[in-house]
């Protein structure tokens, strides 16, 4: 497969009368917006409203967080099997409209939504704070059901991404950047002397509303599978997560995946990333054992000399990715995965929930139980009062101040498992 | 600011007394410094001064311990330091654990910041690392600069009372205790590095080192099921409905113990999860599901169980510390035993 | 936990779904449970099906603890 991206820099976003993008400006009609969105009879209401790099803003509860693209040439549109039909993407030219964003937010789903601030200690954590945000506050009709709620914000913010990425389709984009993956034996036979190595992404797949879905499949009704690490860049994987915000995968991150960009940096040079497996993290421990059975199978069939594993989520998951480590280990395949700790807010407790000593290979994105005080911030986008509520928050957390004292666990993307950051720990 | 006044503490050979045949050399203070004392000195500047330094024979204070470090602590509060400094000890074994004794000695009776260094095989760092901040240094005396090098700025960070960074940052030993920092390059770009250099062959460093778990024996089992007192406790976050005494949804800071007297089922109306893991919906539809009182309860009539205990104990496992589950649990055990309770059910979702 | 309740003395049988984590953290009684958000009931089934499965898994978990052990077992 062969994909170009395209990026087109997006410096700002400004409310308009029309929805477009010129000069490096990304130009939104809130109206345009609130239309699409309400054609969803789940939803009350629909607000829109822009919150930039460096601003006094606070957006809470964080839904999702999706990157604005369009396909222009090749098979297929973004976000196939949701938003468009399931031709096979990844093939063709893309355009991305590079340091643009779209977040949702709205009354809480679940425990599990985060804050994004765009200064102050906070944005330091998020990599959401460094770019333009087009942030959409969605209200459910009365009575909505959770899970039903969770979907028709997850498709709005999808529906929206396209919307603006749409606007784009006929600028001419700042850089491009072309990649090229192959098949197994054409790979070996072009990069004979390189290691082949895989990539096993771990699909958080607890739900409901713990989900994430590949071409419109829920993942926790899947087989572990292969995928073209290209597919991944036109959406073909996306969130349906309310897991904790620290370590959830948004669809900005699917999008953006870094091992697949790091993997990619390296193929043909010191590396041949020759496949893409991606399993689940199911409920039952007959799946966990099926799943990792199966990744196991696929390493060892696809004949690959290492992978890189990625966690999302904690907590049982942590069993699921000591049990694939520890499967692919013993296949002869090498090892190395990506995760983070909650080793407690002084950090001297158990970072993860599992262990084994063939995961002797790991790199971590930090204790998400670490303890900030966010300042208190002029706007809010959303609603502040769930702080005290969602996962990393206490029963009055808020200062007389006005500032909250919080976990990193409730900050969208901190301690993300597809090393998307560079915070650590020892 | 007054500069910061330091205690050194120094083996026999240090202070260039003598070498094996001095190492019975009894606890001696001199004021200033006495040999390595010159090269934290010249690393200080104006910020820190070696007030004073004990010296003592590596044997004298391996073969009697109590009275050595009573002693040397007496001699140390009467200049009534900011820090207390011990070693560097190198691949010295007993003046290793003897540096890692009395500086944790020190912490602990006077409470003030203490430092050491040692290499890391000697038996004194795995004795010591997780109680006192311990410096890698080289294995032997050869590598003194490099050791005061990193010793002399985490002094002054201790004394200052000032944020400690991670291990790999300030140059001690990992003691167990996990601090978040920020890499140079993100977590994807280490991984791929990393899987290069296992492929390779070549040596790499895990960020995490796999733990190791410790173990308790099996209690032996209950004899006489029919005449016992059963309790129930979970992980899973069952509450009564509401919440009252806010139990949050991750990493918890407190556990509930709910009385259940004649309650013989849990319903929707009454019970719900506080457990932000995992999709709510079954258990707060029936919170029997996670937490069995109504089978229980069943099985109480029937004879089977003598009784279900009055209380359940009730936690939020997801995110939470393990440390702050252990120490929850260690307290309603012995409730639970207090009780009179012969035997737990313990269910996690 | 289950550890500080057996270290206090009282024997204790651990029900969890996922046995794994439980093998590794040091329960020394294991009863398998259904799923993570149900371990004791299967929404699918109906009521009396369900507390069925519930008592059966209740009664596993009494069996656990009135056999003694001298290693981690998991009581299928």
């Amino acid at each position: 497969m062969k994909l170009t991206l395209g990026y087109v820099n997006i410096h700002d976003i400004q409310l308009s009368n029309e929805s477009k993008v010129a000069n490096g400006v990304l130009y939104v009609n809130p109206d345009d917006i609130t239309k699409l969105v309400l054609e969803d009879e789940h939803l009350k209401s629909a607000s829109v409203d822009v919150a930039r790099p460096g601003e006094s803003v606070r957006i809470t509860p964080v839904k999702d967080v999706i990157e604005p693209r369009v396909k222009v040439e090749g098979k297929g549109g973004i976000f196939p099997g949701v938003i468009n039909k399931v031709d096979t993407v990844g093939s063709g030219k893309t355009l991305v409209l590079k340091g643009a964003a779209v977040v949702t937010t709205g009354r809480i789903v679940g425990f599990q939504e985060g804050i994004i601030d765009m200064t102050g200690v906070g944005a330091q954590y998020t990599p959401f704070s460094k770019t333009n945000n087009l942030v959409l506050t969605c209200e459910p009709v009365d009575g909505l059901q959770k899970h039903q709620h969770e979907e028709a914000v997850r498709l709005a913010g999808l529906k929206t991404a396209a919307f603006i990425g749409e606007l784009a389709r006929n600028v001419s984009p700042d850089s491009e950047e072309t990649f090229e993956t192959f098949g197994l034996f054409e790979g070996a036979e072009k990069m004979p002397n390189l290691p082949k190595v895989g990539y096993v992404q771990m699909l958080q797949s607890q739900g409901l509303m713990h989900d994430t879905y590949v071409y419109g499949v829920d993942a926790k009704k899947t087989l572990s599978t292969i995928i073209d690490p290209l597919e991944t860049m036109d959406g073909a994987i996306i969130s349906g997560n309310c897991v904790s915000a620290c370590d959830k995968n948004t669809t900005y991150h699917h999008l953006n995946n870094p091992v697949i960009a790091d993997l990619l940096a390296q193929h043909g040079k010191t590396l041949n990333f020759a496949a893409m497996i991606i399993t689940n993290e199911n409920v039952y421990l007959a799946d966990k054992e099926r799943s990792s059975n199966w990744s196991q199978k696929l390493a060892k069939f696809l004949g690959l000399d290492g992978v890189i594993i990625s966690q999302e989520g904690f907590g049982n998951p942590d069993t699921d990715l000591i049990m694939n480590c520890r499967k692919i280990e013993e296949a002869g395949v090498k090892t190395v995965i990506v995760t983070d700790e909650y080793a407690g807010q002084d950090g001297s407790s158990q970072s993860l929930a599992d262990a084994h000593e063939l995961a002797n290979a790991v790199v971590t994105g930090g204790n998400a139980n670490q303890v900030i005080t966010l300042p208190k911030l002029d706007k809010v986008i959303g609603h502040l009062e769930f702080v005290d509520r969602i996962a990393g928050g206490w029963d009055k957390n808020t200062n007389e101040d006005g500032s909250i004292t919080i976990e990193l666990q409730a900050i969208t993307g901190a301690t993300n498992e597809l090393g998307f950051n560079k915070l650590s720990a020892r | 600011m007054s500069k910061i006044k330091i205690v050194h503490y120094i083996n026999q050979f240090f202070a260039q007394i003598g070498g094996e045949e001095m190492a019975d050399y009894k606890p001696e203070v001199r004021e200033g410094i006495v040999g390595p004392g010159a090269a934290f000195m010249a690393a200080f500047g104006d910020e820190a001064e070696i007030v004073a330094t004990v010296i003592c024979g590596d044997s004298y204070f391996n073969e009697n311990v109590e009275e050595a470090k009573k002693t040397v602590i007496d001699m140390v509060k009467k200049y009534n330091p900011d820090l207390f400094i011990a070693g560097p000890a190198f691949n010295a074994g007993r003046y290793g654990v003897a540096c890692g004794t009395i500086a944790d000695a020190v912490k602990t009776e006077l409470g003030i910041p203490v430092l050491t260094g040692m290499y890391e095989e000697n038996p004194g760092a795995d004795m010591f690392k997780a109680k006192v901040y311990m410096v890698a240094t080289k294995n032997s005396a050869a590598g003194m600069r490099d050791a005061v090098g990193k010793m002399a700025p985490l002094a002054l960070k201790l004394a200052r009372k000032e944020k400690i960074g991670a291990s790999c940052e300030e140059g001690y030993m990992p003691n167990g205790i996990r601090v978040n920092f920020f890499e140079e390059k993100r977590g994807s770009a280490r991984a791929v590095d990393m899987l290069l250099k296992k492929l390779a062959g070549k040596p790499f460093t895990t960020e995490f080192p796999m733990p190791a778990f410790d173990r308790v024996a099996p209690n032996p089992a209950v004899k006489d099921m029919a005449h016992a007192k059963v309790a129930l406790v979970t992980s899973g976050g069952i509450v009564p409905k509401g919440n009252p005494d806010h139990i949050e949804s991750s990493s918890a800071s407190h556990y509930g113990k709910y009385d259940i007297e004649g309650v013989m089922d849990l319903t929707a109306e009454t019970y719900e999860t506080a457990h932000g893991g995992y999709d709510p919906v079954y258990a707060n539809e029936d919170s029997d599901r996670v937490l069995p009182v109504d089978v229980l309860r069943d099985m109480e009539k029937e004879g089977k169980i003598g009784s279900l205990h009055r209380y359940f104990y009730t936690t939020v496992g997801n995110g939470t510390a393990v440390k702050s589950a252990k120490a929850f649990a260690a307290e309603y055990a012995q409730e639970l035993k207090a009780d009179g309770v012969d035997c737990v059910i313990l269910t996690s979702t | 936990m289950v550890k500080e309740i057996e270290r206090a003395g009282i024997p204790v049988v651990h029900v969890c779904t996922v046995t794994p984590i439980s093998m590794t953290v040091g329960a020394n009684r294991i009863v398998p449970a259904v799923a993570i958000p149900h371990p004791l009931g299967n929404p699918a089934l109906p009521a009396n099906e369900e507390k069925a499965l519930r008592r059966n898994i209740v009664e596993k978990a009494l069996k656990a603890l009135e056999t003694e052990v001298s290693e981690q077992t998991i009581f299928e």
